[in-house]
Protein backbone atom coordinates (compact mmCIF):
# COMPACT_ATOMS: atom_id res chain seq x y z
CA UNK A 1 0.00 0.00 0.00
CA UNK A 2 1.00 3.48 -1.06
CA UNK A 3 1.77 5.75 1.98
CA UNK A 4 0.23 8.83 2.08
CA UNK A 5 2.19 11.91 3.42
CA UNK A 6 1.33 15.31 3.89
CA UNK A 7 1.96 17.48 1.70
CA UNK A 8 5.44 19.52 2.98
CA UNK A 9 4.40 23.23 1.82
CA UNK A 10 1.25 22.83 2.98
CA UNK A 11 2.63 21.63 6.99
CA UNK A 12 5.00 24.39 6.59
CA UNK A 13 2.18 26.92 6.00
CA UNK A 14 0.21 26.08 8.70
CA UNK A 15 3.39 25.83 10.81
CA UNK A 16 4.24 29.53 9.61
CA UNK A 17 0.73 30.21 10.81
CA UNK A 18 0.76 28.83 14.29
CA UNK A 19 3.82 30.78 15.17
CA UNK A 20 3.14 34.08 13.61
CA UNK A 21 1.99 36.52 16.39
CA UNK A 22 3.21 33.73 18.65
CA UNK A 23 6.42 33.50 19.20
CA UNK A 24 8.84 36.22 21.03
CA UNK A 25 9.30 39.25 18.94
CA UNK A 26 13.56 38.70 19.52
CA UNK A 27 12.91 35.26 19.28
CA UNK A 28 16.35 33.58 17.46
CA UNK A 29 15.20 30.18 14.85
CA UNK A 30 17.96 27.42 15.41
CA UNK A 31 17.35 24.74 12.96
CA UNK A 32 18.55 21.35 13.32
CA UNK A 33 21.24 19.89 10.53
CA UNK A 34 20.06 19.40 8.02
CA UNK A 35 15.85 19.30 7.37
CA UNK A 36 15.22 21.69 9.95
CA UNK A 37 17.89 24.07 8.56
CA UNK A 38 15.85 24.51 5.30
CA UNK A 39 12.64 24.68 7.56
CA UNK A 40 14.25 27.62 10.15
CA UNK A 41 15.35 29.34 6.55
CA UNK A 42 12.63 29.29 5.09
CA UNK A 43 10.06 30.18 8.81
CA UNK A 44 12.67 32.96 8.84
CA UNK A 45 11.08 34.69 5.36
CA UNK A 46 7.28 33.54 6.42
CA UNK A 47 7.40 35.20 9.60
CA UNK A 48 7.28 38.73 9.51
CA UNK A 49 9.40 40.69 11.97
CA UNK A 50 13.30 40.43 12.36
CA UNK A 51 14.15 36.47 13.80
CA UNK A 52 18.02 35.80 13.12
CA UNK A 53 18.52 31.90 12.14
CA UNK A 54 21.17 29.53 13.28
CA UNK A 55 22.13 26.33 12.59
CA UNK A 56 23.01 23.17 14.51
CA UNK A 57 24.34 20.07 14.18
CA UNK A 58 23.75 17.60 16.80
CA UNK A 59 26.60 14.64 15.60
CA UNK A 60 28.34 15.18 18.70
CA UNK A 61 26.14 14.96 21.15
CA UNK A 62 23.74 11.69 19.96
CA UNK A 63 23.20 9.10 22.36
CA UNK A 64 23.85 6.35 19.53
CA UNK A 65 27.10 7.29 18.91
CA UNK A 66 28.77 4.01 20.46
CA UNK A 67 26.09 2.05 18.31
CA UNK A 68 26.41 3.82 15.40
CA UNK A 69 29.31 6.04 15.26
CA UNK A 70 29.91 9.39 13.23
CA UNK A 71 27.50 10.11 10.82
CA UNK A 72 29.98 10.49 7.76
CA UNK A 73 28.91 14.19 6.97
CA UNK A 74 28.81 16.52 10.28
CA UNK A 75 28.03 20.14 9.62
CA UNK A 76 29.26 22.86 11.62
CA UNK A 77 27.22 24.19 14.07
CA UNK A 78 26.61 28.09 13.53
CA UNK A 79 24.61 30.39 15.87
CA UNK A 80 25.92 34.16 15.18
CA UNK A 81 24.27 35.79 17.43
CA UNK A 82 24.38 35.27 21.82
CA UNK A 83 22.57 32.17 23.52
CA UNK A 84 23.01 33.74 26.83
CA UNK A 85 19.73 34.97 27.83
CA UNK A 86 17.82 34.28 24.29
CA UNK A 87 14.45 33.33 23.45
CA UNK A 88 15.35 30.14 21.19
CA UNK A 89 12.96 28.02 18.79
CA UNK A 90 14.10 25.05 18.00
CA UNK A 91 12.96 23.83 14.12
CA UNK A 92 13.20 20.58 13.12
CA UNK A 93 11.62 18.61 10.27
CA UNK A 94 10.33 15.04 11.88
CA UNK A 95 9.51 15.15 15.86
CA UNK A 96 9.75 11.16 16.43
CA UNK A 97 11.77 10.16 19.55
CA UNK A 98 12.82 13.28 20.89
CA UNK A 99 16.59 12.56 21.20
CA UNK A 100 17.94 14.76 18.48
CA UNK A 101 15.88 17.66 20.31
CA UNK A 102 17.30 16.71 23.66
CA UNK A 103 21.03 16.71 21.79
CA UNK A 104 19.93 20.22 20.55
CA UNK A 105 19.22 21.53 24.11
CA UNK A 106 22.45 20.09 25.38
CA UNK A 107 24.27 21.56 22.65
CA UNK A 108 22.87 24.96 22.83
CA UNK A 109 23.42 25.39 27.10
CA UNK A 110 27.65 24.95 25.72
CA UNK A 111 27.19 28.11 24.31
CA UNK A 112 25.34 30.00 26.95
CA UNK A 113 21.95 29.97 28.80
CA UNK A 114 19.15 30.69 27.06
CA UNK A 115 15.89 32.29 28.67
CA UNK A 116 13.35 29.86 26.92
CA UNK A 117 13.46 27.75 24.14
CA UNK A 118 10.88 26.06 22.16
CA UNK A 119 10.32 23.84 19.71
CA UNK A 120 8.66 24.19 16.15
CA UNK A 121 8.23 20.87 13.64
CA UNK A 122 7.11 20.27 10.25
CA UNK A 123 5.87 16.76 11.18
CA UNK A 124 4.88 14.99 14.75
CA UNK A 125 4.92 11.54 13.78
CA UNK A 126 4.28 9.76 17.61
CA UNK A 127 6.97 7.32 19.15
CA UNK A 128 8.40 9.69 21.83
CA UNK A 129 11.19 8.29 23.87
CA UNK A 130 11.64 11.20 26.11
CA UNK A 131 9.42 13.92 27.68
CA UNK A 132 9.61 16.12 24.55
CA UNK A 133 6.85 18.06 22.94
CA UNK A 134 6.45 20.38 20.79
CA UNK A 135 5.42 24.05 20.88
CA UNK A 136 4.26 24.10 17.02
CA UNK A 137 3.21 21.55 15.14
CA UNK A 138 2.63 21.86 10.88
CA UNK A 139 1.25 18.23 10.52
CA UNK A 140 0.41 14.95 12.47
CA UNK A 141 1.06 11.93 11.47
CA UNK A 142 0.38 7.95 12.40
CA UNK A 143 2.72 6.30 10.59
CA UNK A 144 4.46 3.00 11.53
CA UNK A 145 7.19 2.22 13.27
CA UNK A 146 10.13 1.05 10.73
CA UNK A 147 9.49 3.72 8.78
CA UNK A 148 11.52 6.76 8.28
CA UNK A 149 10.15 9.71 7.25
CA UNK A 150 12.51 11.91 5.07
CA UNK A 151 12.22 15.60 3.98
CA UNK A 152 14.60 16.78 0.89
CA UNK A 153 14.51 20.07 -0.89
CA UNK A 154 14.43 20.16 -4.48
CA UNK A 155 16.44 22.60 -6.94
CA UNK A 156 13.86 25.27 -6.80
CA UNK A 157 13.87 24.90 -2.76
CA UNK A 158 10.75 22.88 -2.51
CA UNK A 159 10.59 20.91 0.48
CA UNK A 160 9.23 17.32 -0.11
CA UNK A 161 8.54 14.45 2.53
CA UNK A 162 8.67 10.93 1.36
CA UNK A 163 8.86 7.53 3.40
CA UNK A 164 12.16 5.28 3.25
CA UNK A 165 12.95 1.60 4.51
CA UNK A 166 10.10 -1.21 4.94
CA UNK A 167 7.04 -0.46 2.85
CA UNK A 168 4.37 0.72 5.77
CA UNK A 169 0.85 2.54 5.95
CA UNK A 170 0.91 6.07 7.03
CA UNK A 171 -2.59 8.17 7.46
CA UNK A 172 -2.15 11.54 7.03
CA UNK A 173 -4.25 13.86 9.62
CA UNK A 174 -4.95 17.43 8.56
CA UNK A 175 -3.19 19.91 11.17
CA UNK A 176 -5.30 20.10 14.15
CA UNK A 177 -7.64 22.85 13.92
CA UNK B 1 47.00 -9.34 3.61
CA UNK B 2 44.05 -7.02 4.78
CA UNK B 3 45.05 -3.07 5.67
CA UNK B 4 45.20 -3.69 9.64
CA UNK B 5 44.53 -0.05 9.87
CA UNK B 6 40.68 -0.93 8.41
CA UNK B 7 37.93 -3.41 9.40
CA UNK B 8 36.42 -5.85 6.86
CA UNK B 9 33.96 -3.18 5.76
CA UNK B 10 36.68 -0.47 5.00
CA UNK B 11 36.48 1.47 8.45
CA UNK B 12 39.19 3.09 9.97
CA UNK B 13 39.63 1.39 13.42
CA UNK B 14 43.70 2.26 13.97
CA UNK B 15 45.54 5.40 12.67
CA UNK B 16 49.10 3.84 11.82
CA UNK B 17 50.08 5.96 8.36
CA UNK B 18 48.55 7.53 5.74
CA UNK B 19 50.70 5.42 2.81
CA UNK B 20 47.73 3.12 1.60
CA UNK B 21 45.18 4.93 3.30
CA UNK B 22 41.89 5.39 1.02
CA UNK B 23 41.54 8.87 -0.39
CA UNK B 24 38.21 8.85 0.65
CA UNK B 25 39.05 7.83 4.07
CA UNK B 26 41.49 11.24 4.32
CA UNK B 27 39.00 13.23 3.19
CA UNK B 28 36.30 12.60 5.45
CA UNK B 29 39.15 13.18 8.31
CA UNK B 30 39.74 16.46 6.93
CA UNK B 31 35.88 17.21 6.42
CA UNK B 32 34.65 15.83 9.61
CA UNK B 33 37.69 18.18 11.55
CA UNK B 34 36.09 21.09 10.14
CA UNK B 35 33.24 21.30 12.71
CA UNK B 36 35.30 20.76 15.59
CA UNK B 37 37.31 24.05 14.71
CA UNK B 38 34.68 25.89 16.08
CA UNK B 39 34.41 24.39 19.65
CA UNK B 40 37.59 26.35 20.14
CA UNK B 41 35.66 29.33 20.79
CA UNK B 42 32.68 28.32 22.40
CA UNK B 43 31.91 29.09 26.35
CA UNK B 44 32.15 25.51 26.80
CA UNK B 45 34.98 24.20 24.76
CA UNK B 46 33.57 20.41 25.31
CA UNK B 47 31.51 17.72 23.46
CA UNK B 48 30.36 15.06 25.23
CA UNK B 49 31.12 12.52 22.03
CA UNK B 50 34.11 10.74 24.01
CA UNK B 51 32.18 10.67 27.37
CA UNK B 52 32.98 7.47 29.72
CA UNK B 53 36.16 6.25 27.22
CA UNK B 54 39.75 6.08 28.37
CA UNK B 55 42.69 7.14 26.46
CA UNK B 56 45.96 6.44 27.33
CA UNK B 57 49.21 8.58 25.71
CA UNK B 58 51.82 6.00 25.67
CA UNK B 59 54.78 8.42 25.04
CA UNK B 60 57.94 6.13 25.07
CA UNK B 61 60.11 9.55 23.18
CA UNK B 62 59.61 12.73 24.63
CA UNK B 63 57.14 15.14 22.81
CA UNK B 64 55.81 17.78 24.42
CA UNK B 65 53.29 19.56 21.49
CA UNK B 66 52.26 16.31 19.89
CA UNK B 67 51.15 14.88 23.59
CA UNK B 68 49.93 18.06 24.75
CA UNK B 69 47.87 18.71 21.55
CA UNK B 70 46.55 14.66 22.01
CA UNK B 71 45.60 15.23 25.51
CA UNK B 72 43.91 18.79 24.42
CA UNK B 73 42.08 17.19 21.86
CA UNK B 74 40.58 14.04 24.08
CA UNK B 75 39.26 15.76 27.01
CA UNK B 76 37.39 18.95 24.57
CA UNK B 77 36.17 15.33 23.57
CA UNK B 78 34.97 14.20 27.15
CA UNK B 79 37.36 11.52 27.66
CA UNK B 80 39.38 10.43 30.26
CA UNK B 81 43.21 10.91 29.47
CA UNK B 82 45.83 9.14 31.22
CA UNK B 83 49.82 10.24 30.19
CA UNK B 84 52.21 7.36 30.82
CA UNK B 85 56.13 8.49 29.74
CA UNK B 86 56.80 5.02 29.27
CA UNK B 87 60.52 5.56 29.04
CA UNK B 88 61.32 6.26 32.60
CA UNK B 89 58.28 3.18 33.99
CA UNK B 90 58.25 -0.82 33.55
CA UNK B 91 60.20 -1.31 30.47
CA UNK B 92 63.33 -0.40 32.80
CA UNK B 93 62.06 -3.24 34.96
CA UNK B 94 61.87 -5.73 32.16
CA UNK B 95 58.15 -5.29 30.84
CA UNK B 96 57.82 -6.26 26.68
CA UNK B 97 55.85 -3.56 24.82
CA UNK B 98 52.81 -5.89 24.32
CA UNK B 99 52.73 -7.28 27.83
CA UNK B 100 52.40 -3.08 28.89
CA UNK B 101 49.52 -3.43 26.52
CA UNK B 102 47.68 -6.10 28.21
CA UNK B 103 48.25 -4.24 31.16
CA UNK B 104 46.55 -1.58 30.12
CA UNK B 105 43.84 -2.86 28.40
CA UNK B 106 42.96 -5.12 31.50
CA UNK B 107 42.64 -1.77 32.75
CA UNK B 108 39.85 -1.27 30.13
CA UNK B 109 41.57 0.64 27.82
CA UNK B 110 39.62 2.26 24.84
CA UNK B 111 42.57 3.88 22.77
CA UNK B 112 45.95 4.03 22.85
CA UNK B 113 47.49 7.21 21.35
CA UNK B 114 51.56 6.04 20.87
CA UNK B 115 54.77 7.41 20.44
CA UNK B 116 57.57 5.39 19.70
CA UNK B 117 61.39 5.73 18.68
CA UNK B 118 60.78 2.23 16.98
CA UNK B 119 59.44 2.65 13.45
CA UNK B 120 56.36 -0.16 13.53
CA UNK B 121 55.77 -0.01 17.42
CA UNK B 122 52.16 1.08 16.73
CA UNK B 123 51.94 -1.06 14.06
CA UNK B 124 52.66 -4.17 16.40
CA UNK B 125 50.49 -2.87 19.10
CA UNK B 126 47.59 -2.89 16.72
CA UNK B 127 48.25 -6.02 15.12
CA UNK B 128 48.68 -7.63 18.46
CA UNK B 129 44.74 -6.26 19.41
CA UNK B 130 43.70 -7.45 16.26
CA UNK B 131 45.13 -10.99 17.35
CA UNK B 132 43.59 -11.33 20.22
CA UNK B 133 39.99 -9.80 19.47
CA UNK B 134 40.71 -6.74 20.92
CA UNK B 135 39.96 -4.50 17.84
CA UNK B 136 37.40 -2.81 19.68
CA UNK B 137 40.96 -0.73 20.89
CA UNK B 138 42.32 1.64 18.81
CA UNK B 139 45.48 2.74 18.62
CA UNK B 140 46.74 6.38 16.87
CA UNK B 141 50.21 6.31 16.01
CA UNK B 142 51.59 9.42 17.40
CA UNK B 143 55.11 9.33 15.66
CA UNK B 144 57.41 6.23 15.26
CA UNK B 145 61.13 6.46 14.74
CA UNK B 146 61.23 7.88 10.84
CA UNK B 147 58.75 6.03 9.94
CA UNK B 148 55.51 7.57 10.24
CA UNK B 149 53.78 10.59 12.00
CA UNK B 150 49.77 10.29 10.37
CA UNK B 151 48.28 13.05 12.33
CA UNK B 152 50.70 15.97 11.56
CA UNK B 153 50.50 14.77 8.49
CA UNK B 154 46.69 15.05 7.89
CA UNK B 155 46.72 18.51 10.24
CA UNK B 156 49.18 20.01 7.54
CA UNK B 157 47.31 18.53 4.78
CA UNK B 158 44.02 20.15 6.44
CA UNK B 159 46.19 23.24 6.47
CA UNK B 160 46.94 23.26 3.21
CA UNK B 161 43.19 22.98 2.21
CA UNK B 162 42.31 25.76 4.54
CA UNK B 163 44.24 28.08 2.40
CA UNK B 164 44.12 26.99 -0.59
CA UNK B 165 40.87 25.43 -0.98
CA UNK B 166 42.12 22.59 -3.33
CA UNK B 167 44.79 19.82 -4.12
CA UNK B 168 44.56 19.87 -7.62
CA UNK B 169 46.02 22.38 -8.89
CA UNK B 170 48.82 22.71 -5.81
CA UNK B 171 52.91 22.41 -6.15
CA UNK B 172 53.82 21.59 -2.42
CA UNK B 173 57.86 21.84 -1.92
CA UNK B 174 58.98 20.08 1.37
CA UNK B 175 62.39 21.47 2.36
CA UNK B 176 64.98 20.03 4.64
CA UNK B 177 66.24 16.60 6.62
CA UNK B 178 63.89 14.93 4.55
CA UNK B 179 65.91 11.64 5.46
CA UNK B 180 65.12 11.41 9.51
CA UNK B 181 61.45 12.86 8.53
CA UNK B 182 58.65 11.09 10.03
CA UNK B 183 56.70 14.15 9.03
CA UNK B 184 57.86 14.57 5.71
CA UNK B 185 57.38 11.09 4.89
CA UNK B 186 53.28 11.12 6.33
CA UNK B 187 52.75 14.90 4.31
CA UNK B 188 54.31 12.75 1.06
CA UNK B 189 52.06 10.10 1.04
CA UNK B 190 48.92 12.15 1.88
CA UNK B 191 49.53 14.59 -0.60
CA UNK B 192 49.94 12.21 -3.74
CA UNK B 193 46.77 10.42 -2.25
CA UNK B 194 44.41 13.11 -2.25
CA UNK B 195 45.79 14.39 -5.83
CA UNK B 196 48.13 16.58 -5.80
CA UNK B 197 49.87 16.96 -9.04
CA UNK B 198 53.37 18.15 -7.98
CA UNK B 199 54.83 17.41 -4.85
CA UNK B 200 58.78 18.37 -4.59
CA UNK B 201 61.51 17.35 -1.92
CA UNK B 202 64.63 20.38 -1.62
CA UNK B 203 67.04 18.47 0.50
CA UNK B 204 71.15 18.36 -0.15
CA UNK B 205 72.55 14.79 -1.03
CA UNK B 206 72.61 13.70 2.18
CA UNK B 207 69.84 14.43 3.54
CA UNK B 208 67.73 12.38 1.28
CA UNK B 209 66.33 8.85 1.26
CA UNK B 210 67.39 6.56 -1.16
CA UNK B 211 64.49 5.40 -3.68
CA UNK B 212 62.80 8.94 -2.87
CA UNK B 213 61.50 9.01 -6.28
CA UNK B 214 59.70 6.22 -5.80
CA UNK B 215 57.16 8.07 -3.95
CA UNK B 216 56.02 10.06 -6.94
CA UNK B 217 58.12 13.36 -6.32
CA UNK B 218 60.53 15.85 -7.92
CA UNK B 219 64.20 15.74 -6.37
CA UNK B 220 65.63 19.80 -5.89
CA UNK B 221 68.98 19.79 -4.65
CA UNK B 222 69.07 23.34 -5.47
CA UNK B 223 66.08 25.26 -3.19
CA UNK B 224 66.24 28.46 -5.65
CA UNK B 225 65.60 26.29 -8.63
CA UNK B 226 62.91 23.79 -6.04
CA UNK B 227 61.07 26.72 -4.83
CA UNK B 228 59.81 28.65 -8.05
CA UNK B 229 55.97 28.53 -8.43
CA UNK B 230 55.25 26.83 -5.24
CA UNK B 231 52.43 27.36 -3.84
CA UNK B 232 52.96 25.91 -0.78
CA UNK B 233 56.46 25.31 1.64
CA UNK B 234 57.08 23.30 4.29
CA UNK B 235 59.87 23.62 6.60
CA UNK B 236 61.27 20.70 8.10
CA UNK B 237 63.26 20.61 11.20
CA UNK B 238 66.95 19.93 10.95
CA UNK B 239 67.26 17.27 13.48
CA UNK B 240 70.44 17.16 15.19
CA UNK B 241 69.65 14.96 17.39
CA UNK B 242 69.38 12.22 15.01
CA UNK B 243 72.23 13.02 12.60
CA UNK B 244 74.59 10.37 12.91
CA UNK B 245 78.30 11.03 11.37
CA UNK B 246 78.43 14.44 9.45
CA UNK B 247 76.19 14.65 6.95
CA UNK B 248 76.54 18.24 7.39
CA UNK B 249 79.41 21.29 7.65
CA UNK B 250 77.81 23.18 9.93
CA UNK B 251 74.35 24.27 10.79
CA UNK B 252 75.25 28.41 9.59
CA UNK B 253 76.41 26.52 6.17
CA UNK B 254 73.16 24.59 6.17
CA UNK B 255 71.32 27.70 6.71
CA UNK B 256 73.09 29.39 3.61
CA UNK B 257 72.15 27.24 1.01
CA UNK B 258 68.77 25.49 2.87
CA UNK B 259 67.65 27.65 5.65
CA UNK B 260 64.27 29.90 4.47
CA UNK B 261 64.80 33.70 3.61
CA UNK B 262 62.56 36.21 2.76
CA UNK B 263 64.37 36.74 -0.72
CA UNK B 264 64.64 32.67 -1.08
CA UNK B 265 60.48 32.95 -0.55
CA UNK B 266 60.07 35.50 -2.90
CA UNK B 267 60.77 32.93 -5.80
CA UNK B 268 57.51 30.95 -4.61
CA UNK B 269 54.27 31.97 -5.59
CA UNK B 270 52.82 35.89 -4.28
CA UNK B 271 50.52 34.28 -1.94
CA UNK B 272 52.54 30.95 -0.92
CA UNK B 273 52.25 29.46 2.31
CA UNK B 274 55.14 28.93 4.76
CA UNK B 275 54.73 25.47 7.01
CA UNK B 276 56.42 23.83 9.77
CA UNK B 277 55.60 21.19 12.67
CA UNK B 278 57.65 22.64 14.64
CA UNK B 279 59.41 23.06 16.96
CA UNK B 280 61.75 25.53 14.77
CA UNK B 281 65.33 25.86 14.93
CA UNK B 282 65.53 30.24 14.19
CA UNK B 283 68.60 30.97 11.99
CA UNK B 284 68.67 26.99 11.23
CA UNK B 285 66.13 25.73 8.69
CA UNK B 286 64.12 29.32 8.93
CA UNK B 287 64.43 33.05 9.38
CA UNK B 288 62.44 34.92 12.09
CA UNK B 289 61.63 37.28 9.16
CA UNK B 290 59.92 34.37 7.65
CA UNK B 291 58.91 32.39 10.29
CA UNK B 292 56.88 35.42 12.11
CA UNK B 293 56.40 36.97 8.73
CA UNK B 294 52.16 37.49 7.30
CA UNK B 295 52.75 34.86 5.38
CA UNK B 296 53.62 31.95 7.74
CA UNK B 297 50.72 29.51 9.10
CA UNK B 298 52.86 28.05 11.43
CA UNK B 299 50.17 28.60 14.79
CA UNK B 300 47.38 28.03 12.75
CA UNK B 301 48.69 24.28 12.04
CA UNK B 302 48.81 23.71 16.19
CA UNK B 303 45.57 25.00 16.48
CA UNK B 304 44.08 23.11 13.29
CA UNK B 305 46.16 20.33 14.87
CA UNK B 306 43.58 19.92 17.56
CA UNK B 307 40.56 19.48 15.67
CA UNK B 308 42.17 17.03 13.36
CA UNK B 309 43.42 14.95 16.18
CA UNK B 310 39.87 15.04 17.69
CA UNK B 311 38.11 14.26 14.43
CA UNK B 312 40.79 11.14 13.94
CA UNK B 313 39.71 10.18 17.80
CA UNK B 314 36.28 10.43 17.25
CA UNK B 315 35.54 8.85 14.03
CA UNK B 316 38.07 5.54 15.84
CA UNK B 317 36.26 5.14 18.76
CA UNK B 318 32.67 5.47 16.62
CA UNK B 319 34.35 2.12 14.36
Amino acid sequence: MKTKLPDAEQALAALADRMRGAIAFDARLVGIRSGGAWIADRLAQMISGDHPVGYIDVSFYRDDFNRRGLKPEVKRTELPFEIEGATIVLVDDVLYTGRSVRAAINELFDYGRPQRIELAVLVDRGGRELPVEATYTGARLAVAQDLSIVLSRDATGLLQLATEGADGAAEAVAPDA
Amino acid sequence: MRNPQLNAAGDLIHLLTLEGLPAEVIRRILDTAVPFTSIAEREVKKVPLLRGKTVFNLFFENSTRTRTTFEIAAKRLSADVINLNIGVSSTTKGETLLDTIDNLVAMNADMFVVRHAQSGAPHLIAAHLNRTGRSDVHVVNAGDGRHAHPTQGLLDLFTIRHYKKEFHNLTVAVVGDVLHSRVARSLIHGLTTVGTPEVRVIAPQTLLPTALTSLGVRVFNDMREGLAGCDVVVMLRLQSERMKGALLPSAGEYFKHYGLTAEKLALAKPDAIVMHPGPMNRGVEIESAVADGERSVILPQVTFGIAVRMAVLSILAGN
